[in-house]
């Protein structure tokens, strides 16, 4: 919402500075997003050619003598066909910031010619498009004053940022009711005398949709004489950046930007038969005043004709019959349209108005009638002519409640407001007479006595936002002050802070911080992945479908993290950074339910980006990455988030997406699924787009069984034993098919008193042990506890090592 | 006599001349050892006369001091000769790289960040965090918070909407956190604090906008709490999150369904540093969060009697103050995973933000 100075001034009589009312506006809800004071304009003055003699050498330019109106003249090169003596027009000395040519000048030669300045059009000036001549002002422009201020183009333009429930001030008016309501100036009566008609309005209005048009009116002016309208107007218009047209339509605009009030002009001789608001037929097509053709819906309201539609209700009126400067009939209509209905019409359609602003956001229904009159009165001012009277026909009402009954059948609401409310809910003591006149001057009507604890007010019809005492809270509040509000302490509930994150909470945080740790980085990638990667990796269920998807690869909700990751560390390859080593600690959608959405760690490595380092270093080239370097990632995921490490297994396999001899799952217990991990199946990796070496791992933190609840914090006791601890390494043959794990678990059970370690340190495969088996060297912490072990213990103990692998693996102690 | 200066110098000359343990063990040999020079003529001593071993005895026993000294002295230097001549063997290049260690390698995302430095400040002003699901309902996401019928928020132009399931129901990826002020106003009876952050979606995308997002909701409610509460827990946070000796703040009149009276939160700032915005100075105002007292209907919806409780909240992006206070340009690079934008505007995994520490140093 844009206005000028002048404009509010017609409206508000206040001695405030622009910056005053600048910054109130903003404190009283009405945000100032811009404030132009043109100050672009303050270097041109008005200057009188004396001479212009042609350019010795240019048959185009012209060699003027100019009077600035201070010293001696000055010489100025100019090219304008009009540049004559004796034309008054506007200077720009050296120095001077043209805004329209965006150049600042200097003195300069043309074609060997001295220039000391320019003489300008309005375009240079920004004024306007015209620029076949310089500015050609009356002969009795004084000469050396301020053209800006002479020609009233000096005027501050304001522009604020309306929030979607204040109707009321998307017009000067209103803006003007809520400045003086904050004491900045007295509010100017805004009554309009009602226009005194001749004859009924020939043309009627039938409501076909009552429910999208609350209230018509029209009226038929005969005789007018449009053309431009007055130049004071029409600076207003410009500046406020709309473009005058004609007398006519201006005056609906004006109308529209002074008192939130959209009217719309038909030339009465392009009106065929009498008017019909009705839903649109599905298919109907209008040819608008904006040159575009819009093909409507029955969810649509129009005004139309025996010629068809001629205007879409509430947003823009049709090109057919709209009003030229040969009109000399003209029906203004000011009608109410449904905010909802017109709002919808306007997205669909595209069309963004000034009319629609102001119906989306519901204009006062009770100034329908003095809004044609207003409208009425300036064209009769502008343009002569006879007014009929008004054509007033109602709909469904506006308002829900209320006893009052306006005169477009808009129900007054009244809100009972407690005085203390203010108080209770903001911690402003405002007293009663204060909060009372605040209420009055914005247009609330006390309603029977006003000195009890609780007062009803009637709201004004302009403000359809008020429902509730709440409501009033605000006005009382803002009107008052925001800025008179201390700040008050939030009383404390705890002397010391206790624990405050889940236990969740802190798993996400450790798992972040213990990835990051390991030198990977965390990503955020999209929660909604394209479907054929949700697919590959158990998802693309259509409940986990976007209906409408900002873009086609972002269609549905990841069931893992792990597509987006592989995508991302494929990204950077494709940028140069091929060894990368990625995590994310997010959520997962395995259903739309909230118990659905999972708390995953999930990450990637690439190319050679290992927990030592990645590429090539003289001490040793880094290895590329596998199965291995994603297990440990998941282990260390899962210890952070306070996994039972000790307790859990790891089985070979892992679903689809993984490389099936290369990948693992993690499980707590036979159906605790903890994790998974692995290298990536080819086929996975070519339905991404993606090329290996690359490895993954997903964790489920909201797995993790909770911790138990213990009574003390104490550490169980820890028991060192005095006696030397030994090492003694085992090399076993085992079948290829054993898995080590099985293996050194076998070991730890042989004495779980005495083995306090089992490690393997090497894997051998070769021809000279069988081409089925493997060896596996193992290294055992041996921890005597009551003495030292003699060499009939070890040998004792070796032998229960050695028949317990051999019972649970078939493996034998290689020779 | 002259015959004993003569043996010294010589045997001192050969310990002198011996190049290595080895040789100088030759040395001692060759004059201390059974059949050694210096040993002979002590052993010569018990054929002498009581006078010439009176003369004799001491300078004897003197040349064999010296000579024992003089093998210990040059031992101890062929000693530290040997082991400089080892280190000096063993010199490397010290100016060759090493690895960086993992944990200066690894990143974390500056929006983690930036929520635990939240989960810093509001823990300390005794705010629990809350959480909720990414995929909800109408009901939640709009009707309990007081969005009318065909407000444009509800529509497929701005919301992420799933296909209607067996009840005909539609659900559709959050707009806001707001939702979690309902879960848990329904779950738990006041007093309640709790921020919440998480993620949010919009159909929108620009170099301000992205479809997803990140937002910081905040929830007081009991029975005394005000706008004037309200002022002092976000003044404090802003204050404290941005770090800066002084912040200049206003509070001016707004609209939001979900809040009566509204205000939104501006910081006053210079812009005129391209790419930067700094607080404390300028004269331009940026908006940082919408707040306001929760609105009657909404506390009555979730069950509360809006007589009988109170309250306010707030709602802040996270993505956008951490934009504020990092300097990240285009707020989709955030969802990129582009290695050369984590390294240098993510943070080392163990800076932990504390309040004790400082938020960010």
């Amino acid at each position: 919402m844009k206005f000028t100075l002048s404009w509010l001034k017609d409206h508000l009589d206040t001695d405030a500075s622009l910056d005053e009312i600048v910054e109130r506006l903003t404190m009283i809800g009405l945000e100032v997003e811009s404030v132009d004071d043109k100050a672009a304009l303050k270097p041109f003055v008005i200057a009188r050619v004396l001479t212009a003699e042609k350019h010795p050498d240019a048959d185009k330019l012209k060699v003027l003598s100019v009077d600035t109106g201070s010293g001696a003249p000055v010489q100025v090169v100019c090219g304008a066909p009009n540049a004559r003596a004796g034309l008054v027009g506007a200077f720009a000395a050296p120095g001077a910031y043209v805004p329209g040519i965006d150049v600042t000048l200097s003195v300069g030669k043309i074609r060997g010619v001295e220039s000391h300045g320019m003489m300008c059009s309005e375009r240079e000036l920004q004024l306007s498009d015209e620029h076949t001549g310089i500015i050609d002002l009356p002969d009795n422009a004084p000469v050396g004053a301020s053209f800006a201020e002479w020609a009233k183009l000096d005027d501050p333009v304001i522009e604020i940022g309306l929030t979607p429930n204040r109707p009321d001030a998307t017009g000067v008016y209103g803006i003007a009711r809520d400045l003086a309501a904050s004491g900045l100036g007295t509010l100017r009566s805004g009554a309009v005398e009602p226009v005194e008609g001749k004859g009924k309005c020939p043309v009627s209005v039938t409501l076909e949709a009552p429910d999208l048009c609350p209230g018509f009116a029209l009226r038929l002016v005969r005789g007018v004489k449009n053309g431009p309208s007055p130049k004071w107007l029409q600076q207003r218009l410009i500046a406020i950046g709309l473009r005058p047209i004609n007398a006519l339509v201006d005056v609906t605009n004006y109308v529209t930007f002074d008192r939130g009030r959209p009217l719309h002009v038909f030339d009465a001789a392009k009106v065929k038969g009498n008017l019909v608001v009705r839903r649109a037929r599905a298919g109907e097509k209008v040819l608008a005043l904006d040159g575009a053709e819009y093909t409507l819906t029955p969810d649509m309201c129009v005004i139309a004709d025996d010629n068809g539609v001629e205007s879409i209700a509430g947003i823009m009126g049709g090109e057919l019959s709209g009003c030229e400067d040969g009109t000399t009939d003209v029906l203004i209509e000011s009608a109410l349209w449904d905010p909802m209905a017109t709002a919808r019409t306007g997205r669909e359609l595209g069309i963004i108005t000034d009319a629609r602003y102001r119906f989306e956001r519901g204009v006062d229904p009770e100034f329908m009638g003095a809004g044609l009159d207003l409208g009425t009165r300036m064209v009769l001012e502008f343009c002569g002519g006879t007014p009929s009277e008004p054509e007033i026909v109602l709909g469904t009402p506006t308002a829900r409640d209320g006893e009052i009954v306006g005169e477009t059948g808009h129900h007054y609401r009244e809100v009972d407001f407690p005085l203390s409310e203010t108080k209770r809910l903001t911690g402003l003591d405002v007293d009663r007479a204060e909060s009372i006149a605040i209420l009055k001057r914005l247009g609330f009507v006390p309603k029977g006595a006003t000195d009890g604890a609780v007062v009803r007010f009637v709201v004004p019809s302009w403000r359809p936002d008020i429902d509730g005492k709440a409501d009033l809270v605000e006005e009382v509040m803002r009107i008052h002050g925001v800025n008179r509000i201390a700040p008050a302490p939030l009383p404390q509930t705890t002397a010391v802070g206790s624990r405050i994150l889940t236990t969740l909470q802190n798993r996400t945080r450790a798992a972040r911080r213990a990835l990051a740790v390991r030198g990977m980085m965390e990503a955020v990638t999209w929660s909604f992945i394209p479907e054929r990667h949700a697919a590959l990796f158990g998802g693309g269920a259509p409940a986990l479908k976007l209906s409408n998807p900002i873009a086609a690869d972002m269609s549905d909700m990841r069931p893992s993290l792990l597509p987006g990751l592989i995508a991302a560390a494929q990204r950077n390859a494709d940028r140069g950074f091929g060894d990368i080593a990625l995590f994310e600690v997010s959520g997962t959608y395995q259903g739309d339910r909230p118990e659905d959405q999972r708390r995953v760690a999930g990450g990637v490595r690439r190319g050679t980006a290992t927990l030592e380092g990645a590429g090539r270093h003289w001490a040793g080239n880094a290895a590329t990455v596998g199965v291995f370097d994603a297990k440990a990632d998941a282990l260390a995921a899962l210890e952070a988030a306070g996994a039972p490490i000790d307790k859990l297994t790891i089985e070979a396999g892992g679903p689809d997406w993984y490389h099936p001899g290369r990948s693992g799952t993690i499980k707590l217990g036979p159906k605790n699924l903890l994790g998974t991990f692995g290298e990536f199946h080819p086929d996975t990796l070519e339905a991404l787009d993606a090329a290996g070496p690359i490895c993954g791992f997903e964790v489920y933190l909201d797995a993790v069984p909770e911790p138990k609840a213990k009574a003390t914090r104490t550490k169980p006791r820890l028991d060192l034993s005095p006696f030397q601890a030994v090492k003694r390494d085992f090399a076993f043959v085992v079948d290829k098919g054993v898995a080590a794990g099985v293996l050194t678990r076998a070991v730890a059970a042989a004495d779980k008193k005495l083995i306090a370690g089992v490690s393997v340190f090497d894997v051998f495969e070769g021809a000279s042990i069988g081409a089925d088996k493997k060896s596996i060297a193992i290294e055992v912490a041996i921890q005597p506890q009551e003495r030292t072990l003699t060499d009939e213990d070890f040998e004792a103990l070796s032998a229960r090592i050695v028949a317990n692998v051999e019972k649970q693996t078939g493996g034998v102690l290689r020779g | 006599m002259t015959d004993l200066k003569t043996l010294e110098a010589t045997v001192l000359a050969e310990i002198a001349a011996a190049s290595d343990e080895a040789a100088l063990e030759a040395v001692r040999v060759s004059a201390l050892g059974k059949k050694g020079s210096v040993s002979e003529r002590l052993k010569m001593l018990g054929t002498m006369t009581p006078e010439e071993r009176k003369q004799m005895g001491p300078a004897l026993n003197g040349l064999k001091t010296s000579v024992g000294e003089a093998l210990a002295a040059r031992k101890a230097e062929l000693h530290r000769e040997a082991i400089a001549a080892r280190l000096a063997a063993e010199t490397v290049d010290v100016t060759l790289p090493v690895r960086q260690a993992p944990a200066e390698r690894g990143r974390i995302h500056p929006i983690s960040q930036v929520i635990d430095e939240i989960t810093a400040i509001f823990g300390d002003l005794g705010f629990a965090i809350a959480e909720g699901p990414d995929i909800e309902t109408d009901y939640y996401n709009f009707t309990a918070l007081n969005f009318p019928e065909g407000h444009p928020a509800r529509e497929m132009h701005d919301t992420f909407f799933f296909p209607p399931g067996e009840n005909g129901e539609r659900k559709l990826l959050r707009t806001h956190t707001s939702p979690v002020q309902i879960h848990t106003m329904e779950a738990q009876k006041p007093p309640i604090r709790i921020v919440i952050p998480g993620k949010t979606y919009r159909q929108d995308s620009d170099a301000t906008h992205s479809p997803m997002f990140h937002q910081l909701e905040g929830l007081v409610v009991d029975r005394t709490s005000t706008v004037a509460n309200m002022k002092w827990v976000l003044e404090e946070f802003c204050k404290a999150f941005f770090e800066v000796p002084s912040l200049n703040m206003r509070f001016r009149p707004s609209f939001f369904p979900f809040t009566e009276p509204s205000l939104e939160l501006d910081i006053q700032c210079d812009r005129s540093r391209p790419g930067e915005v700094r607080f404390g100075e300028g004269s331009d105002w940026m908006e940082i969060l919408g707040c306001g007292m929760v609105h009657p209907n909404v506390l009555r919806m979730s069950g509360l009697d809006p007589d009988e409780y109170q309250g306010f909240a707030w709602g802040m992006g996270i993505d956008r103050i951490a934009t504020l206070k990092y300097g990240m340009p285009d707020l989709r690079d955030y969802f990129n995973a582009d290695t050369r934008w984590l390294q240098h505007y993510g943070f080392r995994p163990l800076d932990l933000p504390t309040l004790f520490g400082g938020l960010s140093t």
